[in-house]
């Protein structure tokens, strides 16, 4: 099939949905891809790499539209400046488009796509699972913005980031506060973290926590107990009391930091304001706010989008296109995920396209199928974080671990001691005097064994068994005092008890010199 | 002749000896030392018992000490190293024969005047004397015969084996009584006899129900039982020198069983009562891929690495492997690698066995340790060499609570960079437990017998 990337026209975009590189590996998958004369330009692709890749290029944007059965664009489809008409009206009936579409707050693109009888494919549709990363658009996108949010602000920013101690004096480290820690967030934090910047971060989701630490961000906590996991990984609108307590925070965080980057986007809502006037005007001259949620209308109240004003001070950026900005490597990244989806579309490699309405990641991409809007998908469990149960564990079940053994250990140990003390007491009401100097001698022979024995180093166990060996042939003695006795029977068999005891002392103790003459250093 | 005194005088010599003997033990230098202690202690006693008064007829009794001491010494110095477990095993039911014969000496002989509680006393001594020895005697013939392969190592198991113990238990009770009350009228033969073989079926069960990975806990149980015996003995002949000796011993065994389950994370009683791994869970079935290597690769993982670790188990005895490792040890050593040994409580049979085939072998003691010395270091060691072991390198002891072995301590060598393998197939160890230590990524299997193995290594090492 043929793939056609026309010129991106929405004012101010540098982006071009694929690259020289990106485009080979598309013509490996079988398909032919047609590239609109100087789409690439803005972001440093020249119609020659284009053509060295393997592409074919068509001098209008007319032509290129009608030629194609596949679309990829960047932006969703809008007014040809030049033409005057609406690229839907391009698209060939029937034909497929991958773009961002944003469904959700283009109804009226949709249903002229729908008309078109097209399939449409909206890469910021893509379901957040494991499987999908490597074409969720959105992700590599925000990743970009997140990065550039600091570039931006550094280059409004008067100072260092980094703290240093130069002939000239002492210059404090820049203190950077990132509320929001998704994609966006975190790799603001990894690119101020990396130009020397103090970093702190906020979120309402508790389980970025540890991503945001192993970042060597410092977390703020707020001491209260409610989750903002949302579904799909997304944060959630939170309750009037958490918000009031995460106001307050930063609140007291405005008056102390340089740089503010809010990234705080609750899917399908207007964003929420998190930075108010007050705030702004309580922060130190010349610091900066760079708002990446200036497009759903901003966290901070002073934001104008796509702007950047100095207010009370402080420069507050509201660029919406800050990927856009960093043209060659978002075309980069977003080429590779659009060619991640081709890879999915077409398992055969045979530059065909099969959309599977079955998996789980094209059914969820598809928000237009040949007219039919499919948009939005059936609710599937698509959480990225396994969700974990916040209730309390109940009260039964910790007193049933809590319960205490029916004896303590203590008076286990006790009783044991009771009963040995019972049984020897009983024993010497009885026993005569005879015997108790014997069982004396024996109750002590027995400590000192206990205490010489557990000395020995476990080298010397085999040793010390055949020693041992040899020396339980003393048993000897009573043999040979017995072999006196008259009878000829006691006499045989002492006889042989004198024999065998002493095969075991003479063994034993020269089994030991044998071996432990072998035991060298 | 010499007086009474002078005898007791020596045995309190003796016993002082003894003790001397066996804290001797507790270190290197000063064992050899110690076991001349026992040496000296033992010729004193029975020096000093043979001029007693008690002693009158020479000739049965020089004979027998002749030819005993004659067999002894010819087995000391023929023993090969391998079988020491067998030879102590053997040395243990010699213990328990000897008391016995003397209970039952003591009990035939009449003349020793006691009349009403002393003799009712001394009637139990002789009683419980039999029993302790006869217990140790036939189940020391048992492990001997298990440890020399004669019987399958294999736990033997009847159907209600601890109702079957108990039973024996309260009939041997019941035949107290009754030989009590017999001897009062002068008998008490039959019921003796009875109970000394119900003592041996006992012992026999007792050691047939135990497995041969549990060998280290049986022998030193044994061990501490032939102790028992001997005090025993010296109760019913109101001898002290018989008292401390078997104290001593018995104490001894008690704690080497003692620290051999704990080496095993088992209870000395579940081990008593026998038969490993038939409680507890199904243990978690091992499927993955082995890494098989070959002897050129084995010698390339060792030139390159710097801190060698070697881990002995029961299969380098069976190889008699223990002298080639040592050429190794040694070609590694002189390469300026550091190579250490690594020892599980309960590696082989008995304790402290591996320690006496390096120790015969010749590797130098200061580079074995103990588990728990070197477990902590397996980080920083780039080749772990695990030869014939199984068992006491499972990691499943440790991340598996179905485990049968779980809860065990255990050489964490896969914490090493990596961890050759010598083994003859992929049979599962004693405990029948799969063992993924086998297919960790950083194991490489090397089949073959031990002793094959590390020939061919060597032989490359030194070409």
């Amino acid at each position: 099939m043929k793939i056609g990337i026309p010129k991106e026209i929405h004012t101010g975009e540098k982006r071009v949905a694929t690259t020289p590189e990106v485009a080979e590996q598309i013509i490996k998958l079988g398909f032919e891809v047609y590239i609109e004369s100087g789409a690439g330009l803005a972001a440093n692709f020249s119609d020659e790499a284009y053509k060295e890749a393997g592409c074919k290029i068509r001098k209008t944007a007319e032509t290129l539209w009608k030629n194609a059965d596949i679309v990829m664009k960047v932006c969703p489809p809008e007014i040809h400046p030049e033409l005057a008409i609406d690229e839907t009206q391009l698209l060939l009936t029937g034909g497929y488009l991958i773009s961002f579409i944003w469904p959700a707050q283009n109804d009226d693109l949709m249903q002229k796509l729908a008309a078109k009888d097209a399939t449409v494919f909206a890469m910021d549709s893509v379901p957040r699972i494991s499987r999908s990363q490597k074409l969720d658009a959105l992700s590599s996108m925000a990743n970009i913005a997140g990065y550039r949010a600091v570039v931006e602000a550094s280059q409004h920013f008067g100072r260092f980031f980094t703290g240093q101690i130069t002939a000239a004096g002492k210059v404090p480290p820049a203190k950077v506060l990132v509320i929001g820690a998704g994609v966006a967030g975190l790799a603001a934090i990894g690119a101020a973290k990396s130009m020397g910047a103090i970093v702190r971060a906020f979120d309402t989701r508790p389980e970025v926590k540890e991503q945001i630490e192993s970042m060597n961000a410092e977390f703020l906590m707020l001491e209260f107990k409610e989750d903002g996991s949302g579904e799909g990984g997304y944060a959630k609108t939170m309750s009037k009391e958490f918000i009031e307590a995460e106001m307050a925070l930063f609140a007291r965080q405005a008056m102390e930091v340089d740089i503010i980057i809010t990234t705080a986007l609750i899917p399908g809502r207007p964003a929420p304001e998190l930075i108010t006037k007050g705030m702004v005007e309580t922060m130190k001259s010349g610091s900066v706010i760079v708002d990446l949620a200036a497009e759903q209308g901003g966290n901070c109240a002073l934001t104008e989008k796509n702007k950047v004003v100095v207010k009370h001070g402080v420069t507050l950026i509201g660029y919406t296109d800050l990927p856009s900005r960093l043209a060659a490597q978002s075309s980069q990244l977003y080429a590779t995920n659009l060619r991640h989806l081709l890879t999915e579309l077409s398992p055969e490699k045979n530059g065909e396209i099969n959309v599977n309405m079955d998996d789980e990641v094209i059914r969820g991409t598809t928000v237009i199928k040949e007219g039919k809007i499919t948009w939005p998908p059936p609710t599937a469990k698509l959480s990225a974080t396994a969700k974990v149960s916040t209730e309390p564990p109940s009260i039964d079940r910790d007193v049933a671990k809590e319960k205490p053994p029916l004896i303590s250990e203590a008076s286990k140990q006790l009783l044991i001691f009771a009963a040995i003390g019972a049984g020897l007491f009983a024993l010497g009401s009885v026993a005569p005097v005879s015997f108790m100097t014997h069982f004396t001698v024996f109750v002590l022979a027995c400590f000192i064994g206990y205490q010489v024995i557990w000395s020995v180093s476990a080298s010397l166990h085999t040793p010390l068994m055949s020693v041992t060996n040899a020396i339980s042939g003393i048993i000897i003695i009573g043999a040979i005092v017995q072999i006196s006795s008259p009878g000829y029977f006691i006499t045989v068999l002492s006889g042989l008890a004198i024999l065998i005891a002493s095969i075991n002392i003479a063994g034993g103790f020269l089994v030991t010199r044998r071996m432990l003459e072998m035991f060298r250093r | 002749m010499m007086s009474q005194g002078l005898v007791i005088m020596s045995y309190v010599i003796a016993s002082i000896l003894f003790i001397l003997s066996l804290s001797g033990l507790s270190h290197q230098e000063t064992a050899r030392r110690g076991n001349y202690f026992g040496m000296l202690g033992m010729s004193i006693a029975i020096v000093a018992t043979l001029f007693s008064d008690a002693v009158d007829s020479y000739i049965v009794l020089i004979i027998a000490l002749g030819v005993g001491g004659f067999i002894g010494t010819k087995a000391a110095l023929k023993v090969e190293m391998t079988q020491m477990p067998e030879l102590v095993a053997l040395m243990h039911s010699l213990v328990g024969m000897a008391a016995v014969l003397v209970g039952y000496v003591s009990f035939m002989d009449s003349s020793n005047g006691l009349e009403d509680v002393e003799r009712t006393i001394h009637e139990v001594e002789i009683y419980i004397g039999i029993f302790i020895g006869a217990v140790t005697f036939s189940g020391s013939v048992i492990a001997f015969a298990k440890l020399c392969g004669k019987l399958d190592g294999k736990p033997i198991l009847l159907p209600g084996r601890h109702w079957l113990n108990l039973g024996l238990f309260v009939v041997t009770f019941w035949l107290g009584g009754v030989f009590l009350e017999a001897t009062e009228s002068g008998g008490g033969t039959i019921p003796l006899l009875l109970m000394t073989l119900i003592a041996l079926a006992f012992g026999v069960h007792m050691v047939m129900a135990i497995g041969g990975a549990d060998m280290p806990v049986v022998v030193s149980m044994l061990n501490s039982y032939s102790g028992w015996a001997a005090a025993a003995t010296g109760f019913m002949l109101g001898n002290d020198l018989l008292i401390v000796t078997g104290a001593l011993v018995g104490s001894s065994g008690a704690i080497l069983s003692y620290i051999m389950c704990k080496a095993m994370n088992r209870h000395f009683l579940s081990v008593i009562a026998g038969g490993f791994g038939t409680s507890g869970g199904e243990a978690a079935k091992v499927e993955g891929d082995v890494n098989s290597i070959e002897n050129d690769e084995t010698v390339r993982l060792l030139s390159e690495a710097k801190n060698i670790m070697i881990i002995p188990g029961y299969g380098m005895a069976v190889a008699q492997a223990q002298h080639t490792v040592n050429e190794i040890t040694k070609l590694l050593r002189e390469k300026g690698k550091t190579v250490r040994f690594g020892i599980h409580p309960v590696a082989g049979r008995m304790p402290g066995h591996m320690n006496v085939l390096l120790a015969e072998a010749k590797v130098p003691y200061d580079i074995v340790f103990e588990m728990d010395e070197i477990n902590e270091d397996f980080a920083n060691v780039d080749v772990s060499i695990v030869i014939g072991a199984n068992d006491i390198v499972n990691p499943s002891a440790l991340d598996d609570p179905d485990s049968p072995i779980a809860g065990m301590p255990v050489l964490e060598c896969w914490k090493s960079t990596t961890t050759i393998v010598l083994k003859r197939s992929m049979a599962t160890g004693y405990a029948g437990v799969g063992n993924p230590l086998f297919i960790h990524k950083n194991t490489r299997m090397l089949f073959g017998d031990a002793n094959d193995s590390m020939q061919g290594i060597l032989k490359t090492l030194n070409s």
